[in-house]
């Protein structure tokens, strides 16, 4: 047809002007790798430190993409699910390493002897092993436990147990509350999304009993349990919380402990090794730490996330690859930290020669916690009742990423206004159930 | 043009011009024919597919699926009240105080220059600095300056982005876009004969006469050309809300740019997102439609 | 009240007032400029710090993390050719709908003007397929390609105006010399229109220069301009209002400045077009 194709030349000339006027720049140069990573503080580290590898390895050119973690999340699923193949190294964690892995998205890692994968802690290397090959090597692990100010329960005249619970948390934060000083006896996570405000409650749904899931992928949202959980924390956070909570993620709430704002805080065990790093905290000398606080569900699972370094299977550079992640989770790499950034900085929960450093105990005081707190974290654990799926704080099917979004949307909303948390919950609960009718998980 | 003209015969010279006239008009048609229907083409297939990114496993042909789910969801038809708000109060405000400040900037002060090149400057800010900008150091309930002056001066800061958020985004937008309403405005204004002005003083119309009678209905052409390039880009607002409030709390700084965003990029529903994507086409369409009728009749020399 | 005095009261409440606006809207982008010379802890202070003591801090952290000039020549390179590019097919396009209209001229206009209103979120993943096999992800071609479609509806409608402006007969007499079209369009046509054709392309240029979805989405380090390094600053870990305000600073500087530079010329060519 003339026209069809009077357009089509149309169209490859407009093209071609466009293609002329610049030189095509292949996507890849040989021995280039890029690499995908989240502008957390251990990443940045990384980058920054990557100079030496690449004097290390004059042959192999890094290239860096640094995003937040949200636009990370998304560029790097477009990508991968599309098979567009822009990125050699990608920065994901312990949820999408087996999902990706069973669609075929990753390529297997094997590093080599020196590498010493058995230094690993055996928690983290099981979460990132599939079908008995592991796919991403931990950059540093987490999980979590309650950060509270000293200074402030002395003068409240009050003890951190050991082992606190949900109900003495609420207590406690309401004693140290003291608006007019702007400093709030809680901070917990708010920003809607599923690594935000619902891995934070995801954990605290399990400790309360409550589940997503029955055995049969029924959503459960709407259970006395899920309404103990979400009355407690909207409670706490509309009497005690920080303005603004409803935009606060972990990032945002460790500027504000940072800062002296918050008198308790729950979140990742990561946030110790800034915490307590004076240089970028103004309340390095008052931070206590205690265990994660339980609910009425004792053995409930508890969290692990894995912030590690993968390889797609479209890259076309898995051997440069390789040899780039196998060296920023390598003994040597912690050690360069130590030397460069001070002890305290060291990527944490990882590996075993880490924890049995003298130095490294000495500069992180939280150390010995965390290791135990990773060793025996159980996010395949039981809940209550018998759950279709595994995970602490989120539900490792691909289908979560939607639940959370809109469920931490609507959490994000009992904050801020005035709807009840029964109407929420049953609301969330038939929105849930329509996206797992959808998946075809739920029939 | 009346039929006779049309069914005339053109004498050759004519039409050797009108293919000429073509082939200058065609390839940007052509180009931007291409850019809308191609990707329109893919987004109305996957609309009828069940396509999640995350989850291969989901395929296949949906029906009308994704448009029921989309149009059963309550989240869509407030995302339209929401988009709808945001495009008629930033107008409003752009084109309220845009006129105010343009009769202001046409006095003469001392520094007018610069305090003209002041106003605009917002113009000039990229969408996701000016959101983050506002989040962070303005509006932030403890860090922002402006809850810090109020804290100053005795009162509590207001928690804009969890109490107010519609309202302050649409503020933020209103504020990137002033700058724009003002250029073009002041320009206006400027262009009205200074004789016409002064003809009226003479005749003792008072300052507020002057405005309602000379400038207002001079500005008219003016008024619409910044309604129908805001209504333009307001549409389609989206950076801002990424940055400031992804959409909530709840869904209520959701407009469909942002749903759709959600829908396909968040939960990775392209199936979902592509038939809210069609939906936006349609509704892009009618908004056309309708400057075509009311607005652009105003820009006819 | 003496007029005289009079005269002079107004025109000193005009001065407080022009300017007591000119720096309440220009006061965010000033607090950015100054915070990014603060020191993390003094960012955050609070009453806030007007008076501080300036420290570079955040910005040699800024530029030890990232290659501010890598993404500024990608801005700068992306958003000039863009504009040029864009000019090529609007200018022949919009001289012919405003001297040879037809029936059709003012629906294809504003068929044009719609096509900016579909939200480019609803086609990414299509736009993103399609980028991936034509080999146009992360490279300045693609960038390019897209701005163009972005920013066309708007060049053409501007320059319409502008061309509309220009008297036929001027036009007329040149062809009765025995003038083509380009000789029309190149001597007659884009002298006469010049200041029109200036807005039109510094508008074309702040548009493409701001744009943060389409430059985020489709590049990854090659071809990433600047809002892809502000997406690097926001929120990240502890402390961040004096690197994000020092990396936002520098992202928008160089517009900015152009900006204040050109508004002159950006207002004079308004002048001449739509808005007269």
């Amino acid at each position: 047809m003339p026209r069809t194709s009077r357009f089509k030349s149309s169209l490859r000339c407009a093209l071609l002007a466009c293609a002329g006027l610049l030189p095509l720049s292949a996507a890849h140069a040989a021995g280039t790798l890029t690499i995908a990573t989240v502008n957390n503080g251990d990443m940045v580290i990384m980058q920054k430190l990557s100079s030496e590898f690449e004097k290390q390895h004059p042959d192999i050119h890094l290239k860096w993409v640094v995003l937040e973690e949200n636009v990370l999340r998304q560029r790097v699923t477009t990508d991968i699910a599309t098979k567009a193949g822009q990125f050699d190294v990608l920065t994901i964690g312990n949820y999408e390493v087996p999902l990706w892995a069973k669609q075929k998205w990753l390529a297997p890692v094997k590093p080599d002897a020196a590498y010493d994968v058995d230094d690993l802690l055996p928690t983290v290397r099981k979460d990132l092993t599939v079908d008995g090959a592991l796919y991403a090597l931990p950059f540093y692990a987490e999980s979590d436990m309650t950060y509270y100010r000293k200074d402030l329960f002395t003068k409240a005249g009050i003890t951190m147990p050991a082992h606190p619970t949900y109900a003495q948390l609420a207590e406690y934060a309401d004693k140290i509350t003291d608006k007019t000083n702007q400093v709030y006896g809680i901070c917990l996570r708010g920003k809607p999304g599923w690594g935000e405000n619902m891995a934070f409650l995801t954990a605290t749904v399990h400790a309360f009993g409550g589940q997503w899931f029955d055995a049969s992928w029924k959503p459960t949202l709407d259970t006395p349990e899920w309404k103990a959980a979400l009355t407690w924390y909207v409670d706490v956070m509309k009497k005690d919380g920080p303005p603004g909570a409803a935009s606060n993620g972990f990032n945002e709430n460790l500027a504000l402990f940072a800062s002296g704002h918050c008198g308790i805080w729950v979140d990742s065990t990561v946030a110790g090794g800034l915490l307590f790093d004076p240089k970028q905290s103004q309340v390095a000398d008052k931070v206590g730490f205690t265990a994660a606080p339980s609910g009425t569900f004792a053995n409930a699972p508890s969290w692990l996330w894995i912030w590690s370094l993968a390889i797609p299977a479209s890259s076309k550079n898995v051997d440069d690859a390789t040899t780039f992640i196998t060296w920023a989770t390598s003994k040597a790499y912690v050690d360069l930290v130590a030397k460069s950034n001070g002890w305290v900085a060291a990527p944490a929960g990882t590996r075993n020669s880490t924890y049995a450093n003298p130095d490294y105990q000495k500069a992180a005081p939280f150390a010995g916690f965390v290791r135990d707190a990773i060793e025996h974290s159980n996010p395949d654990g039981q809940t209550k009742a018998p759950r279709a799926y595994t995970g602490a704080q989120f539900a490792d099917i691909p289908q979560f990423q939607a639940i959370g979004t809109q469920v931490g949307q609507s959490v994000a909303a009992l904050l801020t206004t005035s709807q009840t948390v029964d109407s929420m919950l049953s609301s969330s609960d038939r929105a849930v159930t329509r996206v797992m009718r959808q998946s075809g998980l739920l029939h | 043009m009346s039929a006779s003209t049309l069914a005339a015969p053109a004498p050759p010279r004519q039409s050797a011009r009108r293919r000429g006239t073509l082939a200058l008009v065609g390839p940007s048609v052509l180009i931007l024919a291409a850019w809308a229907t191609v990707p329109l083409i893919m987004t109305l297939w996957y609309s009828f597919q069940n396509y999640n990114l995350v989850d291969p496993t989901q395929h296949g042909f949906a029906k009308f699926d994704n448009y029921t789910y989309l149009l059963s969801d309550p989240d869509f038809w407030s995302s339209l009240a929401n988009t709808a708000f945001l495009v008629i109060g930033v107008l409003v405000i752009t084109v309220g105080f845009g006129t105010l400040l343009a009769v202001l900037y046409d006095q003469a002060f001392p520094g007018r220059s610069i305090a003209r090149v002041l106003v605009i400057s917002p113009f000039f800010i990229m969408p996701t600095v000016a959101a983050l900008l506002w989040k962070n150091l303005m509006l932030h309930p403890i860090y922002g300056v402006y809850s810090n002056m109020m804290r100053m001066v005795g009162l509590t800061p207001i928690d804009w982005m969890s109490h107010y958020p519609l309202f302050t985004l649409t503020l933020i937008v209103s504020w990137e876009w002033l700058p724009f309403a003002v250029l073009i405005l002041l320009t206006a204004i400027q262009s009205l004969d200074g004789e016409q002005k002064e003809a009226a003083r003479m005749d003792g119309a008072g300052p507020v006469a002057r405005f309602f009678y000379i400038i207002i209905p001079h500005l008219r052409r003016a008024i619409t050309v910044v309604v129908m390039i805001e209504t333009i880009f307001l549409l389609t607002v989206f950076a801002e809300i990424t940055v400031t409030t992804a959409g909530g709390p709840g869904v209520a700084t959701t407009n469909l740019a942002f749903l759709i965003y959600s829908r396909a990029l968040l939960q990775f529903d392209v199936g979902g997102g592509s038939a809210g994507g069609v939906i936006a086409i349609i509704i892009a369409n009618i908004v056309a439609a309708f400057l075509v009728r009311s607005v652009a009749r105003n820009l006819e020399t | 009240m003496t007029p005289a005095r009079k005269a002079a009261l107004s025109r000193a409440a005009l001065t407080i007032i022009g300017w007591g606006v000119a720096l309440w809207v220009f006061f965010p982008i000033l607090w950015m400029a100054m915070t990014g010379f603060k020191s993390e802890i003094d960012a955050v202070s609070t009453p806030p710090k007007f008076f501080f003591h300036p420290t570079l801090a955040s910005y040699h952290e800024v530029f030890e993390r990232a290659n501010y000039w890598h993404f500024a020549i990608n801005s700068i390179v992306i958003s000039v050719l863009g504009t040029i590019v864009a000019l090529l097919f609007s200018v022949p396009c919009a001289y012919a709908m405003a001297f040879s209209p037809t029936k059709r001229t003012r629906g294809t206009l504003l068929w044009m003007l719609s096509t900016k209103m579909l939200p480019p979120v609803g086609v990414l993943v299509p736009i993103y397929i399609l980028a991936r096999n034509a080999g146009l992800l992360d490279t300045r071609t693609g960038l390019v390609i897209v701005y163009v479609l972005m920013n066309l509806p708007i060049t053409v409608w501007m320059l319409f105006t502008f061309f509309k402006e220009v008297p036929r007969e001027i036009l007329e007499a040149g062809r009765m010399d025995g003038a083509t079209r380009l000789g029309e369009v190149w001597h007659v046509l884009l002298p006469l229109s010049l200041p029109g054709v200036a807005s039109t392309a510094l508008l074309s240029l702040i548009l493409s220069w701001n744009e943060s979805f389409w430059s985020l989405n489709l590049t990854s380090s090659n071809a990433a301009p600047l809002p892809s390094f502000i997406a690097s600053f926001s929120s990240p870990e502890g402390l961040f209002f004096g690197k994000l305000s020092a990396a936002s600073t520098l992202a928008v500087a160089p517009i900015l400045v152009f900006g204040w530079l050109s508004q002159k010329q950006l207002v004079r060519g308004l002048t001449f077009g739509a808005v007269k």
